[in-house]
């Protein structure tokens, strides 16, 4: 078990290293120079060029990879260009944000899903089935800037219940708050995270709930779910304990899938909530051409992405007896 | 004696897209407590839905149509949801066929067993444990303390078995269905196993409905027997009288596919076999459903359905041929 998850964060390096790569390429190969973008549209050509050279992007493009990887190797990410700070200072800064939206975002997306799952596939073909099919079928379709624009009409702008943008207190500071008797904290921080956690997780929600509902069909039919019934157990039982159980199977290794939808969702989330996190920052770094910057919250998206993906497969094995990792 | 199970009069139906049609029609018998009753049949004879129906267990897209199951003298068909679950496991229970299937693979056999026993017996987790521990002994599981801790998947195919029949066993019920508990087996394995349940049947006086398509096992466990074909009973008596003097054709074809020991050395033959094919439920004609395959049909098989009716004290069949006799 150990010298499993060793093995699986020793492969963390080349993934690491081949998302550089590939990262830089696509910076190389889109338009744009940070720059002109820093000096602006009325800079002289000369001025462009001299800060082209101080910042080290008229260097052929294997000594610009050769140099950041030489600099990664000892944990340094660069200095942002715009913002004259380290990249990773920076990213800590604003990881937070984004893994809290995230997280809370997932545990909406399983709570709906699995709830909406489970109940149409027990009641197959009723009212109750259909209408949680049709709200899989929108949470699909509809987009999370479109979505998140029309929570914000309604639930901010329309019913004033919530705020329409920006984040209370850190949940984890607010929590402690809340028990050291300032529970207006913890409230506050629910009150702001509550829409763009929605809008976010509305897309995975539906497609967790398809997912649970078609998998709990097929095991419902499975022999051993004849056998719980026989052993005179009642329904409720075996639904949770024996169909539910093995339901999830499948259903987990795509929740780990959606971690990573989130944390891409959040880019357009954060921006439409004015949520201070890596998304919002991703967008603004690709817009200057913050080329060190961009890299780094790549690097650190493919990271989480990685790691949540370990979890994963850890959870399964955990779940199910039959899996042995090795 | 009043019988631990009477069937009477049981109709099943499967609901398929052009209406019903009957999988099981008037089926009847009746069990007391320490008897073992075969029901024999090829595939697809309804001799399985007989079983499912025995526990309400059938499919959703069967049901049965009409009838009346009693269990010690108490009207199961008729029970309300709980009063029923309350009966499933306790009074009646059920060997499964495949048990690498029939077993949950996520849980434990001792959680399985254990199961079972807090549910009708009210009792602890770790009291219902001891008592999985103890069934699991009773199978003859080798190691019953360590098994119980295993999963399905961590056991043999027999020892699977054995898991299966311990759960059955679990709440000692007065009626034990066991539908072909043999047949995902090792041939050597097949002999212990039903050994086994012979055994432990006698032991604790239950009433068992063995369901089968091997003669060899009715032989060998059954005290009397019920033929199927299509759906329909067409013989039934003692296990003696079956293997002595079968009355139905169909019985008798079955005998004749079924090679004896020695017999090739005396005076070699073919194995028999039944020309044709069991005739699709839903197409039924209003005759003896085995009439196309029969050697000695008459017009009159084909127009009529004969009645199940008692040919000899004892020895019932539904077939024209013996009605003289």
């Amino acid at each position: 078990m150990i010298a499993y998850i060793a093995r699986r964060l020793l492969l963390l390096i080349p993934m690491a290293l081949g998302m550089v790569v590939v990262t830089f390429g696509l910076l190389l190969l889109i338009p744009g120079d940070p720059a002109s973008v820093l000096l602006g549209q009325e800079a002289s050509p000369d001025a462009i060029n001299n800060l082209r050279n101080t910042l080290g992007l008229n260097d052929p493009w294997y000594i610009r990879l050769g140099v950041y990887f030489m600099h990664l190797l000892q944990g340094d990410m660069g200095r942002s260009i715009f913002q004259n700070q380290a990249v990773s200072e920076i990213i800590v800064g604003r990881l937070g944000a984004t893994i809290e939206l995230a997280i809370v975002a997932l545990i909406f997306a399983c709570l709906i899903g699995i709830t909406l799952g489970v109940i149409a596939a027990t009641r197959q073909g009723s009212l109750i089935d259909t209408i949680s099919m049709v709200f899989a079928q929108l949470g699909v379709s509809m987009p999370v800037y479109w979505l998140g624009l029309l929570l914000m009409l309604l639930f901010a702008v329309t019913l004033g219940w919530l705020p329409a943008i920006g984040r209370g207190t850190p949940l984890l500071q607010a929590t402690a708050a809340a028990l050291t008797g300032q529970p207006h904290v913890l409230l506050d921080s629910f009150a702001h995270i509550l829409l763009p956690a929605l809008a976010l997780a509305a897309n995975s929600a539906a497609i967790i709930s398809r997912l649970v509902r078609a998998s709990m069909l097929e095991v419902l039919r499975e022999d051993f779910v004849r056998t719980a019934y026989a052993k005179g157990l009642r329904r409720q039982r075996v639904i949770i304990r024996h169909a539910f159980r093995n339901a999830l199977l499948p259903v987990l290794s795509v929740i780990g899938l959606r971690f990573g939808a989130l944390l891409g969702g959040a880019v357009l989330t954060e921006t439409i909530f004015a949520w201070p996190g890596l998304g919002q920052l991703t967008i603004t770094a690709i817009s200057q051409r913050d080329l060190p910057l961009i890299q780094g919250i790549v690097l650190t998206f493919a990271i989480i992405f990685a790691l949540v993906n370990l979890v994963v497969d850890l959870l399964y094995a955990a779940v199910d007896p039959r899996i042995r990792l090795g | 004696m009043e019988p631990a199970l009477a069937v009477s009069n049981l109709n099943v139906e499967i609901l398929g897209e052009n209406g019903a049609f009957p999988v099981v029609s008037e089926m009847s018998f009746s069990v007391n407590p320490g008897q073992t009753i075969c029901i024999v049949g090829e595939s697809g004879c309804g001799k399985s839905m007989t079983a499912l129906s025995l526990l309400r267990l059938l499919p959703e897209s069967a049901r049965v149509a009409s009838g009346s199951i009693k269990i010690h003298g108490e009207e199961f068909l008729a029970m309300d949801q709980r009063k029923m679950e309350d009966f499933r496991g306790d009074k009646i229970a059920m060997i499964f066929q495949e048990p690498l299937t029939a077993l949950n693979p996520v849980l434990t056999i001792g959680e399985q067993i254990s199961e079972s026993v807090r549910q009708h017996r009210n009792a602890g987790k770790r009291e219902a444990f001891a008592r999985a521990v103890k069934c699991l002994e009773l199978v003859q599981m080798p190691d019953p303390e360590r098994r119980a801790r295993q999963y399905p998947h961590e056991l043999s195919g027999g020892m699977r078995q054995r898991a299966m029949i311990a759960l059955a066993l679990a709440c000692e019920p007065k009626i034990i269905i066991a539908d072909e508990p043999t047949t995902a087996l090792d041939v050597t394995v097949q002999a212990q196993i039903l050994g086994l349940i012979s055994d432990l049947q006698k032991r604790l006086g239950m009433a068992q409905i063995l369901i089968t398509h091997d003669l060899g096992v009715v032989a060998e466990t059954a005290d009397r027997v019920i033929v199927m074909y299509a759906g329909r009973r067409v013989e039934e008596c003692s296990v003696y009288e079956l293997f002595d003097n079968p009355l139905h054709p169909y019985t008798v074809g079955l005998m004749g596919a079924v090679p004896h020991r020695g017999e090739a050395a005396a005076s070699p033959r073919r194995l028999a076999d039944i020309p044709g094919t069991v005739p699709a439920l839903w197409d039924l004609s209003k005759g003896c459903a085995f009439a196309p395959r029969c050697p000695g049909a008459s017009s009159r098989c084909f127009e009529e359905r004969p009645p199940f009716t008692e040919k000899k004290p004892g020895h019932f069949a539904a077939c024209w041929e013996h009605d003289h006799a």
